[in-house]
């Protein structure tokens, strides 16, 4: 945005911050980076405590509300003189006289105020106690809200989205993480020593980045088992995801490890004795860290976007499992989407989270290098 | 130069190979083979098939050799006459099954990388000029929420509105008339009317990505003196644009065929899925799932070799541009 360096508008301070101070001060000078920080962390705070968020027990079928359709949340009632506070009122189903359509109509007469940490059902935080207090419940059991409308089985949509952010955004960190690990043992093991290791690996990388990923992973999915319990699947997608997603972040790696492998103060280590595994960890990693962070939330959304596309196809994760890309499955037909239109809505949380940590990772990779401006 | 080409070719040989295999063991991975899926399927509708039965089937398939016999019968077999072996669930051979859907891949990657050079290139030159003028913000939110829509989901925003509000159906690649009909022009018109939507679909993400390379390079070449030298001298500003940094800033651009090429191929086939294309994505998925193990692999064989020759064209074209790759 600005061309002006941090140092030449606080030349005393920055004299003295440390590198994250640096990046930090950077940072926060990106507005739209900074938006879309907050909207991240926020996402993931729904993901830590999906229950808390979420208003209906995400998996408890309603065969009176089929393909429900969204529900208004009022604030002002001017039916009886004025009054104020959140409510909303219970949908009423009616047929069209000719087509039999369904027509659901807002009943006025039944208002049903809404309450902030209410109780609703019961769910397990990070599976360390139980509660039943939400952040919004419905003070009528009987008429649930269903702020995204239902699905096919009466399925509350919303906290279905808010439930399924937890294996979907989780998925991209767990997924980078591997991949991580990959990455910085062959891409560093690359650079490190450079020479003949260097050529192979650098043929491996480029062999495995020219392969077209999604093929690859239908692949690899249709090999797991169907019935596999739900946590080895999420396990076994996750390894499937960083099984290509390795190659890049080995690349930028390898990049840093040979710029830096020439540098004074790399060499002035070595000359000191200092054991290999200590000139990696303690003398290299810390200068280049920032980049395989910045690199790392960039991956973040591809995973997202990857297990998304796979649980759609119905090769990733399998429903009783909640995520983003099962949600979609639903709206797979245009058929159903065409009666509830609102089935699109967990692809609008798709965009919105993938869109968040694309703007936050491109922030975080242009602070990254505060010394480089 | 020739050299180079001769060299870039030879490293294809290890990575076909490699492809192959890559291609081999993962259509092996899944637990069981076709004849359990064939038997759970006859046993679904109460037919019951006894061991012996499932053993003339394996023998019959070549089921029951180890794992690198059957490898390498089939490479073989695909190197010296074009033979992919038998799809089980057809019941013919895999290259009559295989080559009209692979064309039909390759001309969909191919509109669509042909789409995206064609936008990205001069929106992202338009961007880096006009550095932050309303233009720039527009294609810059473009790129943004180009690069964050799952291509699957747009695809089914796009039917949606085509069907809820224009009363059409926007799947397939031929009007009913044309599907089964041999290549005639009215086909190939036909074609093109219906191309150009997976084209605009899988053509938003990566114009999204190429859009932001170009302005990149472009944002690093202009503030050189070598321009501001050329604009002293006089030329006008549309022909120093082409004539120097446009040139420079091309450079990285043609190394994205490398990587675009696989994307393109990657998400065409979520696209095709859902369209129902007739393209390799939905066999390919249908084969996986019924594990019929040539078939899915040809495809898988065929679709990464597509993406390696990708590569290898990127290269040679680079070094067509850049001499100092060339005499590395």
């Amino acid at each position: 945005m600005v061309d002006v360096s941090i140092a030449n508008l606080r030349p005393e301070r920055a004299a003295v911050a440390s590198q994250w101070q640096l990046i930090w001060w950077a940072f926060k000078r990106h507005r739209l980076a900074m938006a879309a920080l907050f909207v991240t962390l926020a996402l993931y705070i729904v993901a830590l405590v999906p229950g808390f968020f979420a208003i209906n027990d995400p998996t408890v079928q309603n065969a009176r509300a089929t393909f429900h359709p969204p529900q208004r949340i009022h604030l002002i009632d001017n039916s009886n003189g004025f009054e104020f506070g959140l409510h909303y009122f219970p949908l009423k189903l009616t047929r069209d006289p000719e087509t039999l359509a369904a027509i659901y109509v807002e009943d006025t007469a039944k208002k049903i105020p809404i309450a902030f940490f209410g109780r609703g059902y019961t769910y397990s935080v990070l599976g360390l106690f139980q509660t039943d207090i939400h952040l919004i419940a419905s003070t009528d059991k009987a008429r649930p809200l269903f702020l995204f409308g239902a699905d096919r089985l009466g399925r509350d949509v919303y906290s279905r989205v808010v439930q399924g952010a937890q294996v979907s955004l989780s998925i991209g960190l767990v997924g980078v993480f591997l991949s991580l690990a990959l990455g910085i043992v062959l891409g560093g093991i690359s650079g490190y020593y450079g020479g003949r290791i260097d050529f192979v690996m650098q043929r491996v990388i480029d062999f495995v980045l020219s392969l077209p990923t999604i093929p690859i992973w239908l692949a690899l999915a249709a090999a797991l088992p169907q019935g596999w319990p739900a946590t080895l699947q999420y396990m076994m997608i996750t390894i499937i995801l960083s099984f290509t997603g390795w190659a890049q972040l080995a690349r930028v790696v390898r990049g840093r490890f040979l710029s830096l492998r020439t540098e004074e103060f790399v060499a002035a280590a070595r000359l000191d004795g200092v054991s290999e595994g200590r000139i990696i960890f303690r003398h290299m990693l810390p200068s280049f860290s920032s980049h395989i962070i910045a690199s790392m939330t960039l991956a973040v959304p591809a995973m997202i976007l990857a297990e998304t596309s796979l649980s759609f196809l119905g090769l990733g994760l399998q429903p009783p499992t909640i995520s983003w890309g099962v949600l979609l499955r639903e709206a797979q037909n245009i058929r159903s989407i065409a009666t509830a239109p609102w089935l699109f809505l967990p692809g609008l949380a798709v965009v919105i989270a993938v869109m968040a940590l694309n703007l936050f990772g491109d922030g975080l990779r242009d602070a990254a290098d505060p010394y480089n401006k | 130069m020739l050299k180079f080409i001769v060299k870039r070719l030879f490293w294809m040989i290890p990575s076909l190979f490699a492809v192959s295999f890559l291609a081999f063991v993962l259509i092996q991975l899944p637990p069981g083979d076709f004849v359990t899926t064939y038997i759970a399927t006859l046993a679904s509708s109460n037919e019951v098939v006894d061991q012996n039965t499932a053993a003339q089937l394996r023998e019959r398939f070549g089921l029951d050799q180890p794992m690198l016999v059957q490898y390498l019968k089939w490479v073989w077999g695909i190197v010296t006459h074009g033979d992919f072996g038998i799809s089980f669930e057809w019941q013919q051979p895999v290259s009559g099954l295989i080559w009209e859907r692979m064309a039909l891949t390759l001309v969909l990657a191919l509109a669509s990388l042909i789409a995206t050079w064609a936008l990205a290139l001069p929106i992202g030159v338009y961007s880096a000029v006009k550095k932050y003028s309303i233009g720039d913000y527009a294609f810059t939110a473009f790129t943004f929420f180009g690069l964050s829509i799952p291509s699957f989901l747009l695809a089914l925003v796009l039917m949606y509105v085509a069907a809820v509000e224009f009363g059409q159906d926007v799947g397939g690649l031929f009007s009913s008339q044309y599907e089964t009909a041999p290549w005639s022009i009215g086909k190939m018109y036909d074609l093109l009317t219906h191309l150009w939507l997976p084209v605009a679909i899988l053509a938003v993400s990566s114009t999204a990505s190429l859009i932001r390379v170009m302005r990149a390079n472009m944002l690093d070449e202009l503030p050189k003196p070598y321009v501001t030298t050329a604009r002293a001298k006089g030329l006008s500003e549309f022909r120093l644009l082409v004539k120097y940094p446009l040139r420079i800033a091309l450079n990285p651009f043609i190394s994205t065929i490398a990587w675009l090429l696989p994307n393109l191929i990657s998400g065409s086939v979520v696209v095709a899925i859902v369209l129902n294309l007739p393209t390799a994505a939905p066999l390919l998925l249908q084969s996986l799932m019924a594990q019929d193990m040539y078939l899915a692999g040809a495809f898988v064989l065929l679709i990464c070799a597509l993406t390696l020759i990708g590569s290898l064209i990127s290269d040679i074209l680079l070094a067509l541009v850049d001499p100092r790759i060339r005499l590395e």
